[in-house]
């Protein structure tokens, strides 16, 4: 190994519902204030309390932010997981754990190096009441930790009293426990680790915050003021953010009474009927949910889409299909909402790929929703959704304003302006629309069944057409629209670069194959790539893959959901595109990636040393790539 | 099979009212319902009754499910908006609507099959919300559009067009309502507009979720011998348990009912409802009584009508969700916007 200062991966194994979540979102938070560059990902199960679980913290002071590869570091804190967790760190790699029990054999490897501490039974013997020993236990390895990878302690102490500031008695077994894990370490171990910490200055105009936090304050700042949800997970912490910050900013200094309505639905289809009513009566309504949700919304999206009202809608995905792996990502909704709803319908799709552009993509759109007057996606996922990311400062524009679209007011109906609400009068594919109650020219009937350009009831097949033609006509027109794809392309190279590959991905997969398409350069693959951020795809796409003779489409689900809407949509030949594909449920690594691309390139695998060489091999239902170049339709 | 004429409205289609509109006013496109439908006669009632009330039609917002019913809200007030959306879920269309724009005039078309059996849930959920709103269920028995399947609320042992008698227990929407602390529960017939135009008055004026239940005969599939929902069968076994009428707050105080025993209801927004009693022991504003005074009418073989309970102080859903005085499509962007600063000093908390 390099230089381990500021490179390096640990892994806490612990067991759900003991605190330890908080415990370990301090280191993180203490790393990222020592301006290193980290990530991390919270690898839960769909369970309150007992099962186990995982969070994984990645340091990189290149700024790496995809999956770590195998852990340098595993804390083991959970008898029940205990052989798979010593399985996975490298080769030379450490294993601090709680010696209070003895390792199962089966756990023992000898090409690690085992640290052993009694945590359990040091905070039995120092504190009292069995809940807060197993709280302060959490604490008691964040302080070996600290000694260990050389943590700043006056960080993790400033941190701890910004939490448990305002209870005394809290505090004081707090930063007993933290000392309890230091001192311990430093007495029984060479402390600090060559994997260590060193101050660096990386993240001066950062933030640490997760993916639905940003999205909600995207809402906040979008001016949104309905909110309908159901409950469900990884959706579920974006509709209690938007709830914090309306308590924050949306309330009347005068009254405390609030400047937004949250409606907590019965269920999706309620939540999604909500958000459009709302819409329809002018309002900036979005819901935010999960792939079974938007099974359920689909009816309501279909008429939100022929009805043409504006509604934004967040898809978190998680785990498919079904109930699938609620607690695990995925990005398997692709398909489902780009086209959602029985009969002819396509939707507008954003892909934000880290909280940062949760953030702008969320405003982007209501404004996207109001312009074209139409449901629009925002299409998240679960490690982006609820993993803290490190990303730029999230700053506004005071200039901003909502772009409304072509609302017809009070002033222009009684000028006498022209009015019939499904007429293309400006030759763009989008009609002018009014709101019920501003005049009595502006009314209408909204409905779902067919309709002609004076909203009329119609089974006339040629009023029929007219209509929908034109609503495809619009959602087209929204490809120039939605965000640019971002390219990443190796500028030094200049416009002569000897591009050997294209690749394709969108979303959450960015970090991992960015840092794959770096690594490919050892190997003298030189890879372009572009990554998706709006659908109806921009034209660029399409230039994008014509561009190569060889083009790999990256992505976290099985039928390669994002390569068949390029194919459908650019009408690009689709043995063009080779399909790589994770699917397991983890956040996507960049081992894989590489992997996957030199095998397709037929050239050897890169990585085979670096893999764990100790017991059988981890079972990591992340790693698993499905290669396969399609010959023909796939 | 029995016949019963389109109910004539006697007044003069001229008259204005205080907005100086006459009743034409707040009609809308001519009907393409069955010669007879019911429904047609609740249409005819909701027009008096807006126009009586002097209510601007477009700042009405009227909305509908699937089925016969969901058509009908496009026979009336031509200049209101109107949305038909999809089948029983008329109710989170109204809430977010209403949620985003409390300053309109709510009212909800739905039918038996889009309320009581693919809407039920939403239904249920729309009464514990209190949204602000008049919900009028057109009550028939069937499914009309496809062709005469029992609903939900069929009675056992009524029989379709065909001969086939139901056997199961029907959905009773006062019943549903009342036990789920719905504010305003009426149930009324469409033949009986005497009684059924100040129910709806009182139930626009009622700050809340206001539930009419309307028997309304299916002349087409369910008005025949065997139907308990047919127009014969409702007139010999509707009974007026209650008489109402609704007194505007700048109306003039009628002595009308000065006879008898009257009770009065103020509402929220000052106007009254003047009960007359016609039963002893009926309460309207008592829950528990009216349940069971009902139920003892049910066993009698009587449909009771009237406006059957009322509670008019509880808070409706804005109240509860604690949102500002104003519409919440007429807040200035700047009041909802925290501006750059606001979102610098937040971001030092994500560090």
């Amino acid at each position: 190994m390099s230089d381990p200062v500021n490179d390096f991966a640990l892994k806490i194994a612990t067991v759900n519902g003991t605190g330890s979540a908080s415990a370990n979102g301090l280191l993180m938070q203490s790393i990222f204030r020592m301006g290193v560059p980290v990530s991390g990902k919270n690898l839960f199960p769909s369970n309150i309390q007992g099962l186990p679980t995982w969070y994984e913290i990645r340091v990189s002071g290149a700024g790496h932010t995809s999956r770590a590869e195998a852990p340098d570091l595993m804390v083991v804190l959970n008898p029940a997981t205990q052989t798979r967790d010593v399985a996975e760190v490298r080769a030379g790699g450490w294993v601090l754990h709680d010696s209070s029990w003895q390792l199962r054999r089966d756990a023992q490897r000898d090409d690690v190096t085992y640290l052993g501490i009694p945590f359990a039974e040091l905070c039995t013997e120092r504190f009292e009441g069995s809940r807060a020993r197993v709280l302060l236990r959490n604490i008691a390895y964040l302080g070996a930790l600290a000694a260990l990878l050389d943590v700043e302690v006056p960080v993790l102490e400033e941190l701890i009293t910004q939490t448990y500031g305002r209870k005394k008695k809290l505090l004081d077994s707090n930063f007993e426990a933290l000392r309890l894990g230091y001192d311990r370490a430093r007495d029984a171990f060479h402390c600090p680790l060559p994997i260590r910490l060193r101050r660096m200055s990386a993240n001066d105009d950062a933030v640490l915050i997760d993916g639905n936090t940003a999205a909600a304050l995207g809402c906040v700042y979008a001016g949104a003021t309905v909110a309908a949800w159901y409950p469900i997970t990884p959706s579920t912490s974006l509709v209690d953010a938007f709830s914090a910050f309306a308590g924050q900013f949306r309330k009347d200094p005068d009254t405390g009474r609030l400047r937004v309505a949250i409606l907590q639905a019965e269920d999706e289809l309620a939540a999604a009927g909500m958000v459009i009513g709302a819409g329809w009566n002018g309002a900036r309504s979005f819901t935010a949910t999960s792939g079974p949700g938007i099974s359920l919304m689909g009816e309501f999206i279909g008429l939100a889409y022929y009805a043409e009202i504006p509604s934004v809608f967040f898809d978190i995905q998680r785990t498919g299909p079904s109930t699938g792996m609620p607690t695990r990502t995925q990005q398997g909704d692709l398909l489902a909402v780009a086209y959602a709803s029985h009969g002819d319908t396509r939707h507008i799709a954003l892909f934000p790929a880290d909280p940062h552009e949760c953030f702008h993509f969320a405003v982007a759109a209501f404004d996207l929703a109001e312009r074209y007057q139409t449901p629009v996606f925002v299409v998240s996922d679960l490690d982006i959704g609820m993993n803290d990311w490190v990303v730029p400062r999230l700053r506004w524009d005071d200039a901003y304003r909502p772009d409304r679209g072509k609302v017809l007011s009070a002033a222009e109906l009684e000028a006498g302006a022209r009015f019939a609400r499904y007429l293309d009068i400006d030759g763009d594919g989008i009609p002018h629309r009014t709101l019920p109650g501003v005049h009595p020219r502006g009314g209408y009937f909204t409905r779902g069944s067919g309709h002609d350009s004076h909203a009329r009831y119609t089974e006339d097949s040629v009023a029929y057409r007219e209509v929908v033609d034109r609503i495809a006509r619009k959602i087209d027109g929204a490809a120039t629209a939605v965000p640019e794809p971002e390219l990443v392309v190796d500028d030094a190279l200049g416009a002569e670069r000897p591009a050997t590959v294209g690749v394709v991905t969108i979303g959450g997969c960015r970090g991992a194959v960015v840092e794959a398409r770096e690594r490919l350069r050892d190997h003298g693959v030189v890879a372009d790539v572009l990554r998706i951020r709006g659908f109806p795809f921009h034209p660029s796409v399409r230039s994008f893959l014509d561009r190569y003779e060889r083009v790999f489409v990256v992505e976290q689900n099985r039928d390669a959901q994002l390569r068949t809407l390029l194919v459908v949509e650019c009408g690009v030949d689709p043995a063009r595109l080779e399909p790589l594909l994770f699917y397991g449920g983890m956040p996507l690594s960049w081992g894989p990636v590489v992997k996957g691309i030199l095998a397709a390139l037929g050239m050897a695998d890169p990585d085979a040393a670096s893999q764990p060489t100790g017991a059988a091999p981890a079972p990591s239902p992340g790693s698993t790539p499905r290669l396969e170049i399609a010959r023909g339709g796939a | 099979m029995s016949f019963i004429r389109k109910p004539r409205i006697p007044l003069p289609k001229s008259q204005k009212n205080v907005l100086g509109l006459t009743r034409q006013d707040y009609e809308g496109a001519m009907s393409t319902l069955c010669a007879g439908c019911g429904h047609d006669s609740i249409t005819a009632a909701i027009v008096e009754a807006f126009w009586q009330l002097d209510v601007e039609p477009h700042r009405v917002a009227k909305l509908s499910g699937i089925g016969c019913s969901g058509k009908t809200p496009a026979y009336f007030l031509g200049q209101a908006h109107g949305f038909n959306g999809v089948h029983g879920r008329m109710p989170a269309v109204a809430t977010g609507a209403q949620a985003a724009n409390p300053a309109l005039t709510y009212i909800g078309i739905s039918g038996d099959g889009d309320s009581l059996s693919i809407g039920l849930g939403q239904l249920c959920h729309a009464i514990r919300r209190n949204v602000d709103m008049l919900y009028v269920l057109e009550n028939n028995g069937v499914y009309g559009l496809t062709k005469g399947q029992f609903s939900a609320s069929a009675d056992v042992g009524s029989a379709s067009k065909k001969g086939e008698a139901n056997r199961q227990p029907p959905i009773d929407p006062v019943f549903l309502a009342l036990s789920l602390g719905a504010t305003f529960v009426a149930r009324s017939f469409s033949g009986d507009k005497a009684q059924l135009i100040p129910i709806l008055k009182a139930g626009i004026a009622h700050k809340g979720f206001a539930l009419v239940d309307v028997i309304s005969p299916c002349v087409t599939f369910n008005d025949h011998e065997a139907s308990t929902k047919s127009y014969r069968y409702t007139r010999d076994h509707h009974t007026a348990v209650v008489e109402a009428d609704f007194v505007p707050l700048r109306g003039p105080i009628s002595a009308e009912y000065g006879s008898g025993d009257v009770r009065e209801v103020a509402m929220h927004d000052g106007s009254t409802v003047r009960f007359r009693k016609v039963a002893e022991d009926f309460d309207p504003t008592r829950r528990d009584r009216v349940y069971r005074y009902l139920r003892e009418r049910q066993d009698a073989g009587e449909v009771a009508t009237g406006l059957l309970f009322m509670e008019p102080d509880a808070p409706d859903m804005h109240e509860v969700l604690g949102t500002v005085e104003s519409p919440l499509v007429d807040l200035p962007y700047e009041t909802l916007c925290p501006g750059a600063e606001a979102l610098d000093s937040l971001m030092e908390k994500f560090r």
